[in-house]
């Protein structure tokens, strides 16, 4: 599109009175006119909500694909964790299954199941668990568990537990939760899915017993979950 | 001179006199809640610092269109807008600072100190002095919290800036220093009460120079008062 001269004037001058009108308005002396006006104090609140809306509907909207993105990522990592490679050769966050888990209590009423498969043959499925009733707070765990019930790998996601003392339930900081390696409901009687001082088999912390005590109990629940649903799970 | 007057004033304030934690205690639950190690006191203080700076100069550029009836809402929804921000890009392309940081992102909302520098400093002074001031502001706060982060690391597990590279990356492991080998650790140091023990003993310190400092000067003072009259009596 081409404009002639005579048009092009004419919006020049125009924007040169709208930028006129503008600079004026914002001299502060002009404000300081304005400012204890209600209508100027409503249109400024106002302003600012829009301008700061706007900002971060755009930010969120741009974002939203790449943080989805990381999220993947990190659960990713945190599948290899508990799930050998060896076990896997399909893409585990497709292959999911949702079983409804609100009577286990292991801290939602729904659970994604990761399914591991190994040339289309179920080899492992893995999933999210929480101890909703750590020491100070949700305990949130990650369990990879074969088709036998055996547990492959258990890993501590994230917990509030106290530095030093209940944070020995990280792999970074003990070998606690390695034990739980090759266990499963067959091989372990239900009465020793409980720390040492309560008869069980796992340690407990010095000066920290709630923590194992609760993270062992939602694993055992977790397992419990997997052994209801094991047949649709391992057979698809 | 570098310096003007005027701006080696505000980044003496900043940093020493007006300190936010020493001078105008503010910023204590964000500042308590993170030092536990000098690492999360650092990436804490440089997520404060840009929010510091951004919302320090917003709320200049803008400060002679908020009427001073209106002007706490919209300090409170400029800063908040900042942070949101901050925390959506952070999570989005530094991800791995976003996890060990993303906790304390939203901490920032709840600085007073923020606030505190809008309300005191900004709303009323020119942008190039408004963003002086929040970066000498930050850097205080960035001193402090790496200072107390620092002390509560090495007496608690005596080590200091552990996991740095996964903060900073991995050409910073240099930092990472194990101060006492074989340390039994003191829990206490590393809990929040720690915090509160040796942000006084800090405290404490600065009072202590600042005290000398005064007493220095006062003898400056007395010497230049004495001066002219010995001078008298030779002569």
């Amino acid at each position: 599109m081409k404009l002639d001269p005579a048009t092009i004037e004419r919006l020049k001058a125009k924007i040169a009175v709208y930028r006129e009108f503008l600079k004026n308005w914002l001299e502060p002396s002009n404000l300081a006119q304005l400012r204890p006006k209600l209508e100027f104090q409503t249109g400024i609140l106002a302003g600012f909500a829009l301008i700061a809306s706007v900002l971060l509907g755009v930010t969120n909207c741009s974002t939203e694909g790449t943080i989805q993105r990381r999220l993947d990522e990190d659960l990713k990592k945190s599948l290899e964790e508990v799930v050998p490679s060896t076990l896997y050769d399909n893409d585990m966050l497709q292959d999911t299954m949702t079983l409804l888990s609100a009577e286990y209590n292991i801290g939602t009423d729904e659970t994604t199941v990761y399914i591991a498969k190994k040339s289309g043959n179920v080899s492992a499925v893995c999933f999210k668990l929480t101890a909703p009733d750590g020491y100070s707070g949700a305990i949130n765990m990650i369990m990879g568990i074969d088709r036998d019930g055996n547990i492959l790998g258990v890993r501590v996601l994230s917990h509030k537990e106290t530095p030093g003392l209940g944070d020995k339930i990280e792999v970074a900081k003990s070998d606690w939760i390695l034990k739980f390696t090759g266990r499963s409901l067959d091989n372990l009687a239900p009465a020793k899915w409980a720390v040492k001082k309560d008869g069980g088999e796992f340690d407990q912390f010095a000066g920290a017993t709630i923590t194992p005590r609760k993270s062992v109990q939602a694993i055992y629940r977790g397992l419990q979950l997997f052994k209801a649903h094991q047949d649709p799970l391992i057979n698809p | 001179m570098f310096l003007s007057e005027t701006y080696r004033k505000i980044a003496a304030d900043g940093i020493w006199n007006n300190n936010i934690v020493f001078g105008q205690n503010l910023a204590l639950c964000p500042l308590l809640a993170v030092t536990g190690t000098a690492t999360n006191g650092l990436g804490m203080g440089l997520a404060t610092l840009v929010v510091i700076i951004a919302s320090n100069g917003l709320i200049s550029v803008t400060r002679h269109l908020i009427p001073s009836e209106i002007r706490i809402p919209i300090f409170v929804l400029l800063i908040a807008a900042l942070v949101t921000l901050v925390d959506i890009l952070m999570n989005a392309w530094a991800h791995e600072l976003y996890k060990v940081l993303g906790l304390f992102i939203a901490l920032i909302v709840t600085n007073c100190a923020l606030l505190g520098r809008a309300e005191a400093f900004a709303s009323k002074q020119p942008v190039k002095h408004a963003l002086w001031d929040g970066l000498m502001m930050g850097l205080g706060f960035l001193i402090v919290l790496v200072a107390l982060g620092a002390a509560r690391e090495i007496s608690a597990s005596g080590t200091l800036f552990a996991n740095a590279s996964v903060l900073l990356g991995e050409s910073f492991r240099f930092l990472e220093v194990t101060v006492i080998p074989n340390y039994k650790g003191f829990l206490l140091m590393a809990l929040p009460p720690g915090g509160f023990i040796m942000l006084a003993f800090l405290i404490v310190g600065k009072r202590l120079i600042d005290q000398k400092i005064a007493e220095r000067k006062a003898r400056k003072v007395s010497v230049t008062v004495l001066t002219p009259a010995i001078a008298e009596e030779e002569s």
